[in-house]
């Protein structure tokens, strides 16, 4: 299983991977904001932790047929299905490659992208903290989303249809725990929603994405 | 004698093809009874005459979740018990869910525009219906995506299942994002909080016929398919020859 994760890994950061392509995009998400919504600050900082979030989101969702998609296509997929190790490990494996190499990273650009959007300092803290915690339930559902759409032509689109309605608790417990931080009240009960949904999605998604899978390699 | 020999085609084309006429009048006979009782209903001392796109609005609602419950439970049937019409049932039903939701959108925003001065406001209940209407378009696109029949019903049968949780958790997300402004149930039993017997009755009735138009068009749209699916073995029997 380690094996795996250091070959997906590999895979994400050399050879044109796209390892910095979801960085760049959340970048671009947050310089078209301001141009949106006209540059004052007191705005930006207002809507700052729904953009964040959506940002963040969006990039997540750009690489998510990666996750599937390339070993589908030169066989890979077959063999692991065949490998000693559960399918559904190799799911759970794949989807945390998915996550070192763009949860993590948006996680630790985050405040960098959050300065540029304005955001009060004090809600810095509950955007890195909610990010890291939410952003492996975004890696989990996408895998899932990869998982039904991988053997389908222009599987891209319906991915996007098919993923983005799951995210939405997600989405709204990550940007409310980033807003209440923003507004000096107490961010722990969304934060430990959050937390519910990413720990559900662990134990669960692993076992429907392996189920999806093997009724595509069939 | 059980209900799972229903899940034979053959058996259940005959049987519903007895029952279909049946339920067609009576969701005819009921809905149209009920809607023009509904209309005749005099007027709302606060909301005058829009009170009565209730009856109309209240009914689709309710066919709207019952009918991705059902998607539920036929996608359950399928993935464990694996009979064919289950999975077809699964599949005819999600367009009308999607209409119903649809309709309980549209003409809740018409009723929304005289009664809040707005066409759409970021309500809970609102929220998680275009949610749910979402939802309904990625099962029936991902149908329309897959090819081979079988993979297809096993797909969308996952789906619906995940779909179902994260409809459920999304009902909630957003009850605890916004405070709504849609009123409580209109059926509540606490006395004082029920609508006066003027409505109720009419809207009974036009949820009645609202179940029994569901359970036709679901009839109709589950024979289709089973239809479809003898063409096709019947044309490829044909081209193999």
């Amino acid at each position: 299983m380690i094996a795996l994760l250091l070959r997906d890994l590999k895979l994400a950061t050399r050879a044109g991977g796209g390892f910095g392509l979801g960085l760049a995009f959340f970048l671009i998400v947050c310089t078209l904001v301001p141009f949106g919504v006209g540059p004052e600050g007191e705005i930006l900082a207002r809507i700052a932790p729904g953009i964040l979030w959506v940002g963040a989101l969006l990039s997540c969702l750009l690489s998510l047929d990666r996750i599937f998609a390339l070993d589908h296509e030169d066989g890979s997929l077959d063999l692991l299905a065949t490998a000693p190790i559960p399918l559904e490990g190799a799911v759970a494996v794949k989807a945390l490659a998915h996550w070192l190499t763009t949860g993590l990273p948006l996680t630790v650009a985050a405040p960098v992208f959050g300065v540029l959007l304005h955001l009060p300092p004090e809600a810095m803290l509950w955007l890195v903290v909610s990010l890291l915690i939410g952003t492996p339930a975004l890696s989990m559902l996408g895998a899932f989303g990869a998982a039904i759409t991988v053997g389908l032509r222009r599987g891209g689109l319906l991915l996007s249809l098919l993923v983005l309605p799951l995210y939405v608790p997600t989405l709204i417990f990550g940007a409310e725990t980033v807003r209440a931080g923003s507004s000096a009240l107490d961010p722990t009960t969304p934060l430990v929603f959050l937390a519910a949904i990413t720990l559900l999605t662990g134990g669960l998604i692993p076992f429907a994405a392996a189920a999806a899978l093997r009724i595509n390699l069939r | 004698m059980s209900i799972w020999e229903y899940a034979n085609p053959v058996k259940f084309m005959r049987s519903s093809g007895i029952a279909l006429p049946w339920v067609v009048a009576g969701a005819a006979l009921c809905t149209v009874t009920g809607l023009i009782w509904g209309f005749l209903t005099p007027e709302d001392y606060k909301q005058g005459a829009t009170v009565k796109i209730i009856f109309i609005h209240v009914p689709a609602a309710l066919m709207a979740i019952n009918c991705w419950l059902m998607m539920l439970v036929a996608s359950l049937i399928w993935l464990v018990r694996r009979h064919h019409v289950s999975a077809l049932a699964a599949k005819a039903a999600a367009p009308v869910g999607a209409v119903m939701t649809l309709i309980a959108l549209i003409t809740g925003a018409i009723w929304g525009q005289p009664m809040w001065g707005t066409w759409w406001e970021w309500d809970p209940r609102l929220t998680s219906f275009l949610i749910l209407f979402l939802f309904y378009l990625g099962y029936i696109a991902l149908w329309q995506a897959v090819e081979d029949p079988d993979s297809a019903a096993d797909l969308t049968g996952v789906l619906c299942l995940v779909g179902s949780v994260f409809a459920l958790l999304s009902r909630y997300a957003v009850n605890f994002w916004n405070q709504g402004l849609h009123q409580g149930a209109s059926l509540s039993v606490a006395p004082g909080e029920r609508m006066s017997a003027v409505y109720r009755y009419p809207l009974y009735l036009t949820m009645l016929g609202f179940f029994l138009l569901f359970l036709a068009l679901l009839l109709i749209r589950t024979r289709t398919e089973i239809r479809i699916r003898r063409v096709a073995a019947l044309q490829a029997r044909e081209a193999r020859q």
